[in-house]
């Protein structure tokens, strides 16, 4: 039967966040030599690894999945990273700051913001550099923090992997200028335009695997600095005020586990996360230290090559 | 984040269902420095109950330190991301903002109103479906406030909201709100906006009237609230209903077995079993199938795409498509040119150069453009035009430009993704430029390129050789233009683009008001060399073959021509061997005293002391002292095979 415009559905909006995030996956594996996706194993992650998926099939992504892991991960994370690299049959990278480990760096002795910059920023700087990338996916949302929805969906650093947001390229239509001097490297947000309501509706609606710590469960947890941190192996020290308890908690962000809050919870369904982010009260990175450091600090963090 | 819905908590899984058919608006804020774009969308985050307790603490903490609407809230701080933004309290960048409600999502382009920021502002405007012109109802219409409007104007935004923000500060005012209406939309009627879909609301960012709910300030207002128009706005599905356009950014290939063409649908809509053609070049071929996977049912094919999807086609026949090139249905196929005339809006520090070769990215094609010098730049505030040699930053002009090679385009006003472009620098790699494809050159039009900047390095790559003078010196009568002749021939024969200038002929017509004293023939000599240089700045092998006698003549050519550029032949025959041969009568006339002073005779010859080559002809024929020379020309690289 010939078709006639008036009979075409309207697309939806995850139709064109989803139509979007496909067309620079491509413009990136087109364009540049060596790109990498890091992959994160959040719920982030997951959706730019399906996104991916669906941008080169039949073929599989013609790239690898990279992990900056600071050791300090939850064990439920890197098993299901292990599962899902497996499952998509990319290659896997697991990129740890050797050097950071032998100081013997971790969050618990030497604080949040050194933790994070030795054993994530320093370790992705020495991974991207190791393997020569020239480009690399990574899953931050504009709607996560200010900074970040100043940034470009091609953002470029330096050979020192530092950010310059000051000058920045115009990204026009969906024009990307990809060009680049030799040692320069561009990170490259697939999922700039979504919101964490649109990743969740997504996942919901694709069926997408994600990580079981982000559904209730009852886990154990320490309240400390008014946040719960869960205690996922015996590198945790306790101070003698503190009860291990089991609460039904998830959490709605992750990273190092003694960074991570979690938040009490009996959302065990995906609809049941989804209902419970709409009526939260709290922005998703609150659950993270790192942000709360000082004013502009994720803009600080990104010129030093944070993601 | 109480979102409105009580569905959200009544029944979750319905809730999604409808936040599902949500369609998704695009729009951009802009208008002039402190006019509140910042607080108008700080306000309408925070109307859609999209700002967290912790974002509002942060915000009632920073509205302390930095605030400037003293101890109110200063939305703007919401938005203003960067450290110097919020320590200057201006928008240096474009930020991108979402919001939605229950029937649409919206992506919010904040952009800088600052005119050094303009291309930012621009850069917001060109995916955005509306804009938002916000004007001080204090101050009216400003220079900046025109210049974005027919920015947004020019970049083909539909819908406008005129938003006369800080009606409290005089008052609600009908009046005052009236003139400035009119008087944008004298501007608007003059840069050909359509003003069936421009909308005028008085607003209070800060206060909230009539963005979300009507204010019972403006009771003379009738018209709806900001947020009701933009749910309400009609985004037509536009793009689906032009000619069906796939830029083919990526092939597919997993195996031998499979060839597919993936890219984002620019336009129009594609069925299976559809005739398409391939632009340029113009192969024809029908669509087999159309792939978008859907891992959840494993169902991988469409029946049907349309513009704004993601897909992957493969085609019935095996015909060559690579990257760059443009999908169209065959009975409506992109239009074919390597020459254009565009709109140039010009977006780095450093000006547009008129001949220089830039990079032009259109769709998922590079090529390689030249500019000619701009044909005008409009004064965005007078709408003239005005006469220009280069285009400098945020200035925008017509230009026309000629690529190295078809591309498949229509123009911008009828098709955005295929009628737009962008200029990359080649040595800094920066985004320079954007542009509007306007309409295809023919060849006649082609003729206005004497405006380029065209300099003798161009015309010798164009010939793709190295133009030198080669200079023949020597007596009469000592083989200088035969062997020339033999050399020019070689060289024609090699498809090198040669001119030889003879004594004998020359002095025929541009020197035949000249004789043969000492005084005539220097001038004779520096005509000859002038010419010589203007043929070597077109780009041609020149050969003279001239008796020159004199080393200071030769010396001055040799200045003026340029030393590498110059090389000196000296053909080096006795003057016995010379006149024996006496090919024209010369010498006899000369000893006779029939003709004064002749070289070797009566008036000097001063031999070369360094000439690049020596010619000795006895023992040795013109064909051979041909090669010789060609010999050395290639040892030389003067010549490259």
């Amino acid at each position: 039967m010939p078709l006639s415009p008036s009979t075409l559905p309207a697309l939806t909006h995850l139709s064109h966040l989803e139509s979007e995030s496909i067309h620079i996956f491509r413009e990136v594996v087109s364009e540049v030599e060596n790109p990498v996706m890091l992959y994160s194993i959040g719920k982030d992650s997951a959706v730019m690894l399906h996104l991916a998926q669906k941008a080169f099939y039949p073929s599989p992504p013609p790239f690898p999945l990279m992990h900056i892991d600071t050791t300090w991960k939850f064990q439920e994370m890197v098993s299901f990273r292990d599962k899902i690299a497996k499952e998509v049959g990319m290659d896997l990278i697991v990129h740890i700051n050797q050097e950071g480990v032998e100081k013997g760096i971790g969050p618990f002795t030497h604080g949040s913001s050194l933790h994070t910059d030795i054993m994530k920023t320093q370790a992705l700087i020495q991974a991207l550099d190791k393997y020569q990338f020239d480009a690399a996916f990574g899953g931050a949302r504009r709607d996560e923090e200010k900074a970040r929805a100043k940034e470009r969906i091609f953002s470029f650093r330096s050979k020192r992997h530092r950010w310059d947001p000051k000058n920045q390229r115009p990204e026009p239509w969906s024009l990307y200028n990809t060009r680049k001097m030799p040692g320069e490297s561009i990170r490259v947000f697939p999922l700039s335009n979504w919101t964490e309501l649109d990743i969740w509706q997504y996942i919901y609606l694709e069926n997408i695997p994600i990580v079981p710590l982000y559904f209730a469960k009852k886990r154990p947890v320490v309240e400390r600095d008014g946040m719960l941190i869960m205690v996922d192996d015996e590198r945790m020290p306790l101070y003698r005020t503190e009860n291990v308890q089991e609460k039904m908690v998830r959490f709605r962000t992750l990273g190092c586990y003694p960074l991570t809050g979690a938040i009490e919870s009996s959302a065990t369904t995906l609809p049941d996360i989804i209902q419970e982010m709409l009526l939260a009260t709290q922005s998703e990175r609150q659950g993270r230290t790192i942000d709360h450091d000082q004013a502009a600090s994720m803009e600080k963090k990104k010129q030093e090559g944070y993601f | 984040m109480a979102h409105q819905s009580d569905l959200i908590k009544t029944d979750i899984e319905n809730y999604l269902q409808q936040q599902e058919q949500k369609s998704i608006l695009r729009f951009i804020t802009c208008g002039s420095v402190d006019d509140g774009k910042s607080t108008l969308i700080g306000r309408l985050l925070y109307e859609s109950k999209l700002v967290f307790e912790d974002q509002l603490a942060d915000l009632e903490k920073d509205s302390k330190k930095l605030g400037t609407q003293g101890a109110m809230l200063d939305f703007a701080l919401l938005v203003d991301g960067l450290a110097a933004e919020r320590e200057q309290g201006i928008t240096i960048d474009v930020a991108y903002r979402f919001f939605s409600t229950t029937t649409r999502k919206f992506i919010v382009a904040d952009t800088p109103g600052h005119e050094q920021y303009t291309r930012n502002m621009a850069t917001g405007a060109s995916t955005a479906d509306l804009a938002i012109l916000m004007v001080d109802a204090r101050q009216g219409i400003f220079t900046q406030t025109r210049r974005h409007a027919y920015i947004v104007n020019l970049l083909g935004v539909k819908h406008f909201v005129l938003a006369i923000n800080k009606m409290d500060l005089i008052d609600y005012n009908q009046t005052r709100f009236n003139e400035i209406v009119d008087d944008f939309k004298a501007f608007a009627m003059k840069i050909g906006l359509n003003a069936d879909y421009l909308k005028a609301m008085p607003l209070s960012a800060l206060n909230g009237d009539n963005i979300v709910e009507k204010s019972l300030q403006t009771e003379w207002y009738q018209g709806p609230t900001l947020m009701e128009h933009l749910e309400n706005v009609p985004v037509y599905e536009e793009a689906a209903q032009k000619p069906f356009r796939l830029p083919v950014q990526w092939v597919n290939r997993p195996n031998l077995n499979f060839r597919g063409f993936s890219g984002q649908i620019a336009s129009g809509y594609i069925q299976k079993g559809d005739s398409i053609s391939v632009h340029p070049n113009g192969q024809t071929s029908k669509v087999r199938e159309i792939i978008f996977p859907d891992f959840k049912t494993g169902n991988h094919h469409l029946e049907k795409a349309q513009a704004g999807q993601s897909v992957t086609l493969t085609l019935e026949d095996e015909i060559d498509v690579s990257r760059g090139a443009v999908i169209c249905k065959k009975d409506s196929p992109a239009q074919e040119a390597d020459q254009f005339r565009a709109t140039i809006l010009w977006m780095d520090e450093s000006k547009m150069l008129p001949g220089r070769t830039y990079l032009m990215k259109c769709g998922a094609k590079t090529v390689q453009a030249i500019l000619a010098s701009p044909r005008y730049v409009v004064d965005v505030n007078s709408l003239e035009k005005i006469a220009a040699e280069t285009l400098s930053l945020n200035a925008i002009g017509s230009c026309n430009l000629s690529l190295d090679q078809k591309i498949a385009f229509d123009p911008y006003d009828e098709n955005r993704p295929t009628g737009s472009f962008i200029l990359i620098d080649r040595l800094t790699n920066r985004t320079i430029a954007m542009g509007f494809l306007k309409f295809a050159l023919r060849r006649a039009a082609n003729i206005q390129w004497q405006a380029l900047d065209i300099r003798e390095d161009s015309r010798a790559k164009q010939k793709q050789q190295k133009p030198v003078v080669i200079w023949f010196t020597g007596l009469s009568g000592s083989g200088k233009s035969t062997i020339a002749n033999a050399l020019e021939k070689k060289l024609f024969g090699m498809d090198r683009h040669t001119m030889l200038l003879d004594g004998d002929n020359v002095r025929h017509g541009l020197c035949r008001d000249l004789g043969f004293k000492q005084a005539d023939r220097v001038e004779n000599i520096r005509r000859v060399s002038e010419v010589a240089k203007l043929m070597v700045e077109a780009g041609l092998i020149t050969l003279v073959s001239f008796i020159s006698p004199f080393r200071n003549e030769r010396q001055m050519v040799r200045k003026l021509i340029g030393d590498g550029k110059f090389i000196e032949v000296f053909v080096d025959t006795p003057l016995d061997i010379a006149e024996k041969r006496d090919v024209k009568g010369l010498y006899k006339k000369a000893r006779s005293g029939e003709i004064k002073n002749f070289t070797g005779i009566d008036s000097p010859y001063e031999a070369p002391h360094n000439p690049e080559i020596k010619i000795n002809t006895v023992g040795q024929s013109p064909e051979e002292a041909a090669n010789n020379i060609l010999t050395f020309l290639i040892e030389q690289k003067i010549i490259e095979i």
